[in-house]
């Protein structure tokens, strides 16, 4: 009797390769993901090399909403830039706002007081829980779990609503400007911010044992996709994608603006860089940002909203002024060429999603598409952003 | 590092750096033949150790005839900053990648390729980033003009 092997799929295949003396063999081939594309979260088109399922290369094609906004930033006035800053990441409209502002503050020698920057913290902090909750929402979606979809949705319509009270958008918010705020806070905002905090706390529980809790996900998670700290260094990755990596980068701790520095807050890090420790240090995130707001939300000093009055169209003394801040995707930074004028030279704005993007051509190789899908989520990325 | 250290020191590296004025931070002119090299030790010294490229980009000075790189460096271990600025003749800029001392530099030079036309000298995949291939022209050059541009109301 002679033994019994068992064989397995990739052995059958195999064996029928050889069948027809070797004319068939596995080959490499390029498919498009996107433009238009689900997962890819906006108009992101990555030419991918695969071999069967497996990814071997991954070559993200850019420019598909390009329009140009630091060509136009060289034709408006520093208070009319703003406008556009909100248009780059949508869901860090006031974070990219605040980098404008803080640049021209900072140039032009205006003072703000303490009412401005706490209530500035506050929203950017508000924004920055409504931006997770709409990523781990669409993280769910896009690993095949529709409800945190909903959940994130139904739980981001309470920020928003907050928001549209007092900025009067709900989206593409436009609310801090060079010396202040546009509005003073709705009379109601204190109360229906902390009202939102004792909503909040026990249903971010529920997210944990929705997604975070459950094995599958947590098995697509990790291991996949590891970014070392020395390649996301490299990479000039920033925000909660480098903080995953394990390098405590974050400039509301090491650059402290606003009235972080009054607050006190942890800075999630991760061990492996993994998607499970991107995912980790976000839920991680909103947390810290529930309690910065805790601090600041009954202690909004007294004081003007606006410190120059708005029809001031502002002038920037010579030079190159630089500011950044720490939006949910890491660090968004303005570079502001001044000749002196009441218009820039020439204005840079560094986005992080453009520097994150490309992490995704070290950590794909290798795995497969279906773990592709959850890399490129587990970045977070926002398109308009990278084209600009 | 303080910035006066921190210029000092780059200066005992390449004694042709001078200081930038009018910059907001530390900040160096180099010449365009020191970069590859002294990006490289701008890394690897211990007492600077500038690991992150945080951002590359160009100012087109059009009255000059020169365009002028920007490389803001980041030190995540001791925290400091420095821009390092290389001037290169707006007729013939071309200057030798960095890609190899940060990757993000890859990405980054494709689009200052893209938006001034500064040629990279060893770049391992030199094309347009944000334009299609076949765009004539670079954007933010202050010259540029093509026939859907609109003029600003005077």
């Amino acid at each position: 009797m002679s033994a019994i092997t068992v064989t397995s799929l990739d052995e059958r295949i195999r064996r029928s390769i050889g069948a027809d003396g070797g004319a068939s063999t596995t080959q490499e081939y390029f498919v498009n993901m996107g433009p238009q594309h689900p997962s890819t979260h906006g108009v992101l088109r990555l030419v991918l090399k695969l071999d069967g399922e497996n990814v071997r290369e991954v070559i993200p094609v850019l420019g598909y909403i390009h329009r140009g906004v630091e060509k136009m930033g060289e034709h408006l006035s520093y208070r009319q830039f703003v406008h556009l800053t909100d248009r780059l990441d949508y869901l860090s409209a006031l974070a990219n706002n605040w980098a404008v502002a803080k640049a021209v503050e900072k140039a032009a020698n205006i003072e703000t007081n303490e009412r401005i920057e706490t209530i500035r913290t506050i929203v950017a902090e508000l924004q920055r829980i409504a931006s997770h909750q709409l990523w781990w929402g669409v993280f769910g979606m896009d690993l095949g779990a529709f409800t945190p979809f909903l959940y994130g949705f139904r739980d981001r319509e309470k920020i928003s609503d907050i928001l549209e009270e007092t900025i009067g958008a709900r989206l593409t918010m436009n609310y801090i400007q060079p010396g202040g705020v546009m509005f003073d806070i709705h009379p109601d905002f204190q109360r229906k911010v902390k009202e939102f905090l004792t909503y909040f706390r026990p249903k971010l529980e529920e997210y944990e044992t929705l997604l975070t809790q459950n094995v599958i996900v947590q098995e697509r998670m990790r291991g996949v996709g590891v970014l070392t700290a020395e390649k996301a260094v490299s990479m000039g990755a920033t925000g909660p994608v480098l903080r995953a990596s394990g390098v405590a980068h974050d400039l509301r701790r090491s650059e402290p603006y606003g009235v972080y520095a009054k607050a006190a807050f942890d800075v999630p890090v991760g061990r492996n860089g993994d998607c499970w420790d991107r995912y980790w240090v976000r839920i991680e995130e909103i947390r810290q940002s529930m309690r910065i707001i805790e601090q600041l939300i009954d202690n909004i000093p007294e004081g003007k909203h606006l410190v120059v009055k708005p029809a001031v169209r502002t002038k920037v003394p010579e030079g190159i002024h630089y500011s950044q801040v720490e939006t949910a995707r890491g660090i968004f930074g303005v570079m502001l060429v001044s000749d002196g004028k009441d218009v820039p030279y020439r204005i840079h704005v560094r986005t992080p999603n453009f520097n994150n993007l490309w992490t995704v051509t070290e950590t794909a190789p290798g795995w497969r598409v279906a773990d592709l899908v959850t890399i490129i989520s587990s970045l977070d990325i926002v398109v308009p952003d990278i084209d600009r | 590092m303080e910035a006066n250290e921190l210029i000092s020191t780059v200066q005992s590296l390449e004694p042709a750096a001078t200081l930038r004025d009018k910059v907001d931070r530390p900040a160096m002119s180099v010449p365009k033949e020191s970069v590859p090299a002294l990006m490289r030790r701008l890394r690897d010294e211990p007492a600077l150790s500038f690991d992150m490229l945080c951002a590359h980009t160009a100012i087109d000075w059009h009255n000059e005839n020169r365009i002028e790189l920007v490389y803001q460096l980041y030190s995540t271990k001791h925290r400091h900053y420095l821009a390092v600025f290389v001037s290169l003749l707006r007729d013939m800029p071309v200057v030798t990648s960095v890609s190899d001392v940060w990757r993000i530099a890859e990405w980054q030079e494709r689009e200052v390729y893209d938006m001034f036309g500064v040629l990279y000298r060893s770049h391992p995949d030199l094309r347009r980033i944000l334009l299609d291939d076949d765009w004539k022209g670079f954007p933010l050059r202050k010259d540029y003009k093509d026939e859907f541009m609109l003029e600003a109301p005077k």
